[in-house]
């Protein structure tokens, strides 16, 4: 709107008071523009589509909740006796940090239920990040335009990880400084300068006096704010490129179909959040979690049976708990120059951690690379459509959880009644030949639930009913599927091996090749969808002309 | 003992230990040459206690641990475990064994009470053992705090630190400790059973021992402050639940909101 047009139009004056305050908020802010841009804004329904506001939600929980534990924690390490209420630790001597993290759970009002709230949240938080990242990996939501969104997302992973950690370490009971010493071996595994990195960050030898404080510092600050710029990059990407949807008849490429954010989406939205807050807040009235008091204060001497990380940490313990200290003769401890070479705690610690982040990251990119694939794609794939990458994810899930339940082998021995040492020795083959296994039986089932579908398309259903020909054969009646539910049977993209194709210069180079091969692998074994050609010819032999021209079989197989 | 350590520097107090020194090597000699006589309990067993006790004992144990206690290839020798070691094994129901294998379960006594004091007085009267704790020592009123302490050094790397049980190698594991009562868990320190390795009055104090049953009653009798407490197992059984309770229980709603009226 242009300055003269203003002047010559009669100013707008809205009639009720509300109105005319409305009116004054919106001509200074715009609001109703964004409202009108953010309103048309359309969601496709899905109930997998919700893990990442379940974790968006759990942040905002987490925020609110922490806000409150930051009024009463004191994160000092001086000594002190405590003088709460809890009788069994009565007048023992800790440091402040734990000794006000008991206070919060026993002598402030609702400060257990914060607690608990706040630790449940964060469970919940990368819990729901989780099996986001695993909805967007398995239908292929990470490709072209959003590779860079799910590198945010990765990122979004490893801060909410880090938040976790940091926060666990805080209330100084034993059981964080267990996991906390297990960090300090780590990180002194480093060849060189890990203990110089160990002594910088504690403050001189563990467990020092200053570790507490900039734990605190980078999980109530510097973490917390990052997160926070990573989720408005990750939101304003999803924006930017819109949301996916499932394949369907009538979405393509080129729109979205949904419903509009609002009224309806708001609402449901809106609504969610207070659902997710309900469960978090019954999970922390009814069950326990970290029982601070259980643990005692940190005392770098006693180490706990039972001691773990929270879940999201547990596949680096789990790494550690598989690694043998030695195997027969051959041990992992070397002095080079002077300096000592733990390899028994150096390799289990980052190098799983390490192809699983790297391959996470780098994903979106191998795919893209193998498959010479530069479209956009906003229609997902169904897992079993896409059989090589399902099986891929698959693997990497299994193998992330044999180092999850390793973390658990102890509680794994005493509630089976099995040997620990067993459990240590099938764990370790596992985590060999547990992908491979994953591998294969993953990608068998995914062709063969494209060999259903398009048996199914081809065919109809079974309807159980057995029929008696005149001249006495018995048949199965098939009845034919609507188009609605052929379409998802047929409407997608199964593609052939790409061979290697000659550059510019007319040659085959090695990089191309290894792409050719890694194509063979991906897309050697192949379902195709059923053609317009071969579903006219299915139903002509069974003499079902009423079920659907070629016509239209030939728009609904695109 | 405060008496007993203000007096420590009385003139007489050299003449009093040398007295007491000999006394206890004398004493120790004495029990180790008439082993039949030997009795380091406040607990008195009478004659026919102990004859009615190696009856049951022929009855029921001798077949592994032999004849007269002196142990045979499937069980060792019970001459000299004491008193406190039969009444813990046998008074829990680990003893007579369900099976052999890593370690005894604990099971539904087979022995009443009075069946386990004659067998306890037998296996006493073979050789000098830790005897049964005496009561004061399991009133539950010492220092919870101090046993609270003396529990995370010396029991909880196995027991857990909220006495909830954990693995050892090879199918070996040190129970749970909610539910057994102060004189077992008293037993159980001065004689080391299964695996347990044994606190003797120098490792651990009797008023230590004291303190600990105290500290484990009352976090028993505390209950879970913070609402149930999913085992007290710690972060493993949290992040079960919130993957399987928390995350099912969002799932189920996440379907019903994205669920259409049909």
């Amino acid at each position: 709107m242009s300055a003269a047009s203003t002047a010559e139009a009669p100013a707008f004056v809205a009639k009720t008071k509300t109105g005319r305050i409305t009116d004054f908020v919106d001509a200074r802010v715009g609001g109703s523009g964004i409202l009108r841009e953010f309103g048309r804004k359309v969601f496709p329904d899905h109930w997998s589509f919700m893990f990442g506001e379940v974790a968006l939600y759990s942040f905002v929980i987490l925020l609110l909740s922490g806000t409150f534990l930051t009024f009463f924690f004191d994160p000092s390490m001086a000594e002190t006796h405590y003088a709460g209420s809890y009788v069994p630790l009565k007048n023992v001597e800790m440091s402040v940090a734990y000794s006000s993290s008991l206070n919060i759970s026993f002598d402030i009002r609702g400060g257990l239920f914060m607690r608990q709230v706040h630790h449940w949240a964060a469970l919940l938080f990368v819990a729901s990040i989780a099996v986001h990242m695993l909805r967007v990996f398995f239908t292929g939501a990470f490709r072209k335009p959003r590779e860079m969104n799910w590198v945010v997302g990765s990122v979004l992973l490893i801060l909410a990880m880090a938040a976790g950690f940091t926060g666990y370490s805080l209330p100084d009971d034993l059981l964080s400084g267990n996991g906390l010493r297990i960090i300090d071996g780590v990180i002194k595994s480093i060849p060189v300068v890990g203990t110089y990195i160990s002594f910088f960050l504690f403050g001189g030898e563990f467990p020092g006096t200053a570790v507490i404080g900039r734990l605190y510092m980078l999980h109530i600050l510097l973490v917390p704010a990052l997160i926070l710029l990573m989720i408005v990059l990750h939101l304003f990407m999803v924006v930017v490129h819109k949301h996916t949807q499932y394949p369907g008849p009538g979405r393509n490429d080129g729109n979205v179909v949904g419903y509009p954010l609002g009224p309806v989406y708001a609402a449901k939205a809106g609504g969610f959040f207070f659902i997710v807050f309900g469960v978090i807040a019954l999970m922390a009235a009814f069950f326990t979690i970290n029982p601070i008091w259980n643990y005692g204060p940190y005392d770098p001497s006693p180490v706990s049976a039972g001691t773990q990380p929270d879940w999201y940490i547990g596949f680096v313990d789990g790494a550690l708990r598989l690694m043998p200290g030695v195997i027969g003769d051959f041990h992992f401890e070397y002095v080079v120059f002077g300096y000592t070479l733990t390899l028994n705690v150096l390799l289990p610690a980052l190098v799983p951690a390490g192809i699983l982040f790297t391959v996470m990251f780098m994903y979106p990119w191998i795919e893209a690379w193998v498959t010479k694939d530069t479209r956009e794609h906003h229609v997902l794939d169904r897992p079993r459509n896409a059989p090589t990458r399902t099986a891929i994810g698959v693997a990497g899930f299994v193998w992330y959880c044999v180092m999850w339940a390793a973390a658990g082998s102890d509680l794994i021995a005493t509630h089976f009644h099995v040997s620990l040492n067993d459990v240590t020795y099938w764990l370790r083959a596992l985590f060999f030949i547990g992908p491979v296994i994953a591998f294969v039986v993953a990608k068998r089932v995914a062709l063969a639930l494209q060999r259903k579908d398009r048996e199914i398309a081809l065919h109809g259903r079974e309807t159980g009913r057995i029929v008696r020909l005149p001249h006495g054969e018995f048949i199965e009646v098939h009845a034919p599927l609507d188009e609605y539910k052929r379409y998802k049977l047929v409407g997608f993209e199964s593609p052939a091996p790409l061979p290697a194709v000659p550059n510019e210069h007319g040659i085959v180079t090695r990089k191309e090749k290894r792409r050719a091969f890694l194509s063979k692998w991906f897309f050697e074994d192949r379902v195709a969808p059923a053609t317009p050609a071969e579903l006219e010819a299915a139903h002509g032999h069974h003499g079902h002309p009423a079920v659907g021209s070629a016509e239209e079989n030939k728009s609904l197989s695109h | 003992m405060k008496a007993l350590s203000q007096k420590r520097r009385h003139p007489l107090a050299v003449i009093a230990l040398l007295l007491m020194g000999l006394l206890v090597t004398g004493g120790l000699y004495a029990v180790a040459t008439t082993v039949n006589e030997a009795k380091a309990s406040t607990t008195s067993y009478s004659a026919s206690d102990t004859a009615e006790g190696e009856k049951l004992f022929e009855a029921n144990c001798a077949t592994c641990h032999g004849m007269g206690a002196s142990g045979t290839q499937d069980g060792p020798s019970l001459v000299g475990v004491g008193a406190a070691a039969v009444d813990f094994q046998v008074g829990t129901g680990r003893m007579p064994m369900q099976m052999n294998g890593p370690q005894a379960y604990k099971k539904p006594a087979q022995f009443n009470e009075e069946q386990t004091h004659q067998l306890s007085g037998y296996v006493a009267s073979l050789g000098a053992g830790p005897a049964i704790p005496e009561e004061h020592l399991l009133d539950e009123k010492g220092d919870a705090a101090a046993g609270g302490e003396l529990f995370r050094v010396n029991c909880a790397m196995c027991h857990n630190a909220a006495a909830a049980g954990g693995a050892l190698t090879r199918g070996k594991f040190a129970p749970a400790l909610a539910d057994v009562s102060g004189k077992h868990i008293y037993e159980a320190m001065v004689t080391g059973p299964q695996n347990m390795p044994v606190f003797s009055d120098a490792n651990v104090s009797p008023e230590g021992k004291r303190d600990i049953i105290t500290f484990l009653k009352q976090i028993e009798s505390n209950g879970s402050p913070g609402g149930a407490d999913l085992g007290s197992l710690g972060p493993v059984a949290e992040g079960l639940f919130v993957w399987i309770a928390g995350l099912g229980v969002i799932i189920g709603f996440t379907i019903w909101l994205t669920s259409r009226t049909s």
